[in-house]
């Protein structure tokens, strides 16, 4: 049935009202404006009166344009055809090939029975030593990238979505920029995995609605994969232009602002969304990377705040590294016992002696005097910086560790370490089996 | 009653009716696909009514049918609600995944208690008695408690037992007695009862005051903040501040009959941990599954926001009935600052004028009257029974002056205040012991918990005064009094969650290691210079240490004076028993250390004596 409705007797910000009868809550309408068509979605109905709220923006529409419904709600087309693809917020191919014929599958599915859910205990690489051995990200884990703009944590991302070992990666990207979107694109074909990634992307230039579906799109789709029993990494940039999307959206339809102007369900709506991180009981799993931008590096802004408490942790990117202190990755003990019997020692004695390492240097600052164990703090920190810290790193996480007890072997004594001994034993490299003997003068001299 | 959908916007929806209808009554709109979705009437204007839909709207069109019910929300009573997992309507969630698969779909509802299982019926009445409201029938075993079955609680006057049925299986549907009220009508009885959630439940003589300590085995807890049978208490803290571990630990250890967890939401992983590892951890009181005495209600942050507003109350009514019942609750509520946004989302739909952030301007009510739902009882018989509540609080930003916090702290018995500067200092528990308060008695004198505060407090300021004078500046005895009270703090306060002795501390050792410590604390040891002070206190807190790590001796304290239920250590598997120290050897270690300090401080004093007069 063709039935079209042109009353439009609302036009505002890019809600729609128009009179029509019999039409579902959430059902899916197409707008065809004198110059194009968009996408739009049933957001409120009374009586007679259904507003619409359109992808495409509202700019050019006109009281005589015409709405036709589809009579389903917004369905994404779902099959392997999607591979390799980039996608819109409205789920047409961005990338000039023709549109995919397959099976839709509904956004905003139900919420997963908590009891069909089972405990993660994959653990994901991702090659990048400052994740896997000191914030180790766990399948099924929903983790946020806190960041400030000006950090490269679309870098972090596409480097993750590159290295690690997910069967298929799924990227939606929020008000990106059009660089950082080709950038995406370049980097993921040359690495090569272009063929198991998916990628939805709304630019900055794009209808601002269409930027509320992109994480919908990423996840239903990915949830389809997790279901068919593929382990799937979905990574997600930025969470903050999602929520400005939110908060525009619902001022537009004259809701009470709550905090800072966002809508009062702006927990619920980021949890709908966080929670689609999955590892189902009998089928694959889905693991969740989102960056966020945190206004002013303020973590008490309400969208990284309503992030903490829902995701699993959180990594801070500032100054270019992934921070070891206030980063968390709150599921990584459910993994981290059972890769290599060094790896939670490792990881409790690198950072402590890295906190060490930071006081010494504010002594440095400070101008004091610097005692013989301060200067292998120094020593310990530029080399742990170097070889550990740099985010440009791919490498498997026990050459990583084994990089770690060089790092140590190179700067302190086993005991120094306050590594239990039977670790200590088995794992501490002794001076003459070092690789590099020009660090062992340098350690005399020192 | 019927009426006809005239609007449809997020979760709720306007009716239009010309029938009758009856506020907070639950209804059904009925989808075209013949999908009813379960919702509650929150506001009648002239012939519009005004329904929260507990699903999500999808599908919903304008002119859909509306059936109105009479009655209001309600739980489901009975035997067989221990071990169960519900989400915040009460479908039971294992059950329901074995119908549905994978998803909560809409509309998919089941009854709360299974009608199929049968029961041993005890009778305890016979015909003839003379009976009201919850008075018990008869009663069934349900895990290691004899479950009460009640004349039901909203029955108003006096009933006489026409017919009770005779000892034998039932299931819970099945008729157990017939009685007869005034007007001589039969009313038969079920095993099962329904209560309105939000309406409190409580059948009693009266109400007494709370002064059973309700020791939870957290130190910091028990000993400085404690809490008691029928108070109330709340943490709020920063995210990542350790409030659900905290809740968790609780739930493992607090020395009650029942726990009810209420994921009010939060993210469904915790829940997922508590429904894995319940069944196999061994309660260590009566030698059951922890899952034995635990009911799980859980509307995860993902599930209907109208449910979430649902689950705080049902997981409330569900202790309220095992309160009649005669037996001691908790309900832990994590966390009450999602439900609190529930009814801002709610209130906003409805247009509402907003208060402070937003929040409706009847929060604080609501939350007031949740936590007064929490209380001790004597119940018709004489016998006395507590429901407990904790709740934790998410404020944002981790600022306690936001309204929800507020408005907690008003009504609570205790604050257990979460610090960010201790959960990023790895202090756990991060509670604030700055900043908490408690209102209630515990198992310490509080007279002792007085000088220990005291000691705290010094600490605190003379280490705030340290960072403008420095450490030259301070004095000896000052320096002195900080390092004690940073002694007191890692080795009594601070406490190991991850390990199995460290984790719960009884009743007798608490007493015991908190007199010891406020010895040596209120000991004077004369220290020359600040190194000494130093050094002597981290030896001292170091061996305290390994006594917490240590497994308890119970012959440390006089039989007289035990006040723990004997447990049984055979039946304990612990892989780090042989790191394990002592208790007896360490103590002996510490007593010995002490004394040397003491005689060595005398020694010196006289020396110094002699030298004066020499001079």
């Amino acid at each position: 049935m063709r039935t079209f409705y042109d009353e439009i007797t609302k036009i505002a910000g890019n809600v729609v009202t128009v009179k029509a009868q019999g039409i579902a809550y959430d059902d899916l309408a197409v707008i065809t404006t004198g110059h194009s068509t968009s996408l739009a979605q049933v957001i409120r109905m009374e009586d007679d009166q259904v507003s619409l709220q359109i992808f495409g923006g509202t700019e050019g529409v006109s009281t005589g344009d015409k709405i036709r419904f589809l009579g389903h709600s917004f369905k994404v087309p779902f099959g392997d055809a999607l591979l390799g693809r980039v996608f819109d917020g409205s789920g047409r191919p961005r990338d000039g090939r023709p549109e995919v014929k397959a099976k839709g599958v509904e956004i905003g599915s139900p919420a997963v029975n908590p009891v069909k859910r089972s405990v993660p205990s994959k653990m994901i690489h991702t090659r990048i030593p400052m994740i896997d051995i000191f914030n180790t990200l766990v399948g099924s884990q929903k983790l946020p990238i806190f960041s400030v703009a000006g950090e490269p944590y679309n870098d972090v991302l596409a480097r993750v979505g590159m290295q690690a070992d997910a069967e298929v990666i799924i990227l939606g990207g929020m008000g990106l920029r059009h660089d950082d979107y080709l950038t995406f694109r370049n980097r993921f074909d040359e690495a090569g995995v272009q063929g198991r990634t998916i990628m939805f992307v709304h630019t900055a230039a794009d209808p601002v609605v269409e930027c509320l579906l992109i994480p919908d799109l990423a996840l239903a789709v990915g949830e389809q994969y997790a279901l068919q029993g593929k382990n799937v990494l979905v990574l997600l940039s930025d969470m903050t232009s999602f929520s400005d999307a939110l908060k525009e959206i619902a001022i537009t339809m004259e809701q009470v602002p709550s905090n800072r102007g966002y809508p009062g369900d702006l927990y619920t709506q980021l949890a709908r969304r966080y929670e689609k991180a999955v590892d189902f009981d009998g089928a694959g799993s889905m693991t969740l990377l989102a960056c966020v931008t945190m206004p002013g590096d303020d973590v008490t802004h309400p969208v990284p705040d309503n992030t903490g408490y829902i995701t699993e942790g959180q990594l801070y990117l500032r100054n270019g590294r992934i921070e070891p202190f206030g980063s968390l990755s709150r599921l990584k003990q459910l993994v981290n016992d059972k890769t290599r019997d060094d790896h939670q020692a490792i990881m409790n004695a690198c950072i402590q002696l890295y906190a060490q390492c930071e006081e010494s240097r504010e002594k440095r600052e400070m101008g004091f005097e610097l005692a013989e164990w301060d200067m292998r703090l120094l020593k310990y920190g530029d080399l742990f910086e170097e070889k550990i810290m740099d985010l440009n790193l791919n490498i498997p996480l026990f050459d990583a560790l084994d990089k770690c007890w060089e790092i140590l072997a190179e700067c302190f004594e086993p005991e120094e370490t306050r590594i239990r001994d039977a670790i200590i034993q088995k794992h501490w490299r002794h001076k003459s089996h070092q690789p590099k003997p020009e660090a062992q003068v340098e350690t005399v001299k020192s | 009653m019927k009426g006809r959908i005239k609007a449809v916007f997020g979760n709720m929806v306007v009716a239009q009716t010309k029938d009758r209808v009856v506020k907070n009554a639950v209804g059904y709109c009925v989808r075209s696909d013949g999908i009813k979705l379960l919702c509650e009437t929150i506001r009648v204007r002239g012939d519009s009514v005004d329904l929260q839909i507990f699903e999500e709207t999808r599908g919903l069109r304008v002119g859909d049918t509306v059936e109105f019910h009479e009655e209001m929300l309600s739980a489901v009573l009975g035997p067989g609600l221990l071990g169960q997992i519900y989400d915040g309507l009460q479908n039971p969630l294992p059950r329901l995944a074995e119908k549905a698969g994978f998803f909560l779909e809409p509309g998919n509802y089941m009854h709360a208690l299974d009608t199929e299982r049968t029961w041993d019926w005890t009778p305890k009445v016979k015909a003839g008695d003379v009976v009201q409201a919850a008075d018990t029938l008869g009663s069934v075993p349900e895990s290691i408690f004899e479950h009460n079955i009640m004349v039901p609680f909203g029955w108003e006057g006096q009933y006489q037992v026409q017919s009770v049925a005779e000892s034998g299986s039932y299931a819970v549907v099945n008729e157990i007695a017939t009685l007869t009220d005034a007007s001589g009508n039969a009313h038969a009885v079920t095993m099962e009862q329904t209560w309105p959630v939000k309406r409190p439940l409580c059948v009693a003589k009266r109400r007494l005051l709370p002064t059973k300590p309700l020791v939870t085995s957290v130190r910091i807890v028990d000993s400085m903040f404690p809490i008691v049978q029928g108070g109330t208490y709340c943490i709020p803290g920063p995210f990542g501040a350790g409030k659900t571990v905290l809740q968790q630990i609780t739930s493992r250890h607090a020395h009650v009959d029942i726990v009810i967890i209420t994921a009010c939401g939060e993210r469904a992983g915790e829940v997922v941990d508590t429904i894995r590892e319940f069944p196999k951890l061994q309660d260590p009181r009566t030698g059951r599954t922890l899952m034995e005495r635990t009911i799980i209600i859980c509307n995860t942050s993902a599930m209907p926001v109208a449910a979430r507003d649902a689950s705080v109350y049902t997981g409330m009514t569900l202790a309220e009935y095992y309160r009649q019942i005669g037996l001691n609750v908790l309900l832990l509520a994590d966390s009450t600052s999602r439900w609190a946004q529930a009814m801002r989302e709610i209130s906003g739909r409805l247009e509402e004028i907003p208060g402070e952030e937003a929040f409706p301007a009847y929060l604080e009510s609501r939350i007031a009257n949740f936590y007064e739902r929490a209380g001790v009882i004597e119940l018709r018989d004489k016998r006395l029974a507590s429901a407990t509540i904790g709740g934790t609080v998410s404020p944002a930003g981790g600022n306690f002056d936001e309204p929800v916090t507020q408005a907690t702290l008003k009504v609570v018995g205790a604050f257990h205040g979460l610090s960010r500067s201790r959960s990023d200092a790895r202090r756990y528990p991060a509670i604030d012991p700055l900043e908490s308060w408690s209102k209630y008695v515990g198992i310490i004198d509080p007279k002792k918990v007085a000088r220990m505060n005291k000691i705290l407090r010094r600490g605190d300021e003379i280490r705030q005064m340290m960072t403008v004078v420095g450490e030259e500046g301070t004095p000896t005895e000052d320096f002195t009094i900080m390092l004690k009270a940073e002694f007191f703090d890692s080795a009594y306060l601070q406490q190991n969650a991850f390990d199995d002795v460290d984790a719960a501390t009884s009743v007798d050792r608490q007493r015991f290691v908190f007199a010891k410590i406020l010895e040596i604390a209120e000991t004077d040891f004369a220290f020359k210079h600040k190194d000494e002070a130093r050094h002597t206190l981290q030896k001292i807190g170091s061996m305290f240490l390994n006594l917490n790590y240590a497994r308890w001796d119970e012959s440390v304290v006089p039989e007289a004076d035990r006040q723990d239920e004997p447990t049984d250590k055979t039946a304990v598997e612990d892989d780090k028993a042989a790191e394990r120290g002592n208790f007896k050897e360490i103590l002996g270690q510490i007593d010995e250390y002490i004394q040397s300090l003491l005689d060595n401080a005398k020694k010196s004093q006289a020396e110094d004596e002699v030298e004066q007069v020499t001079v």
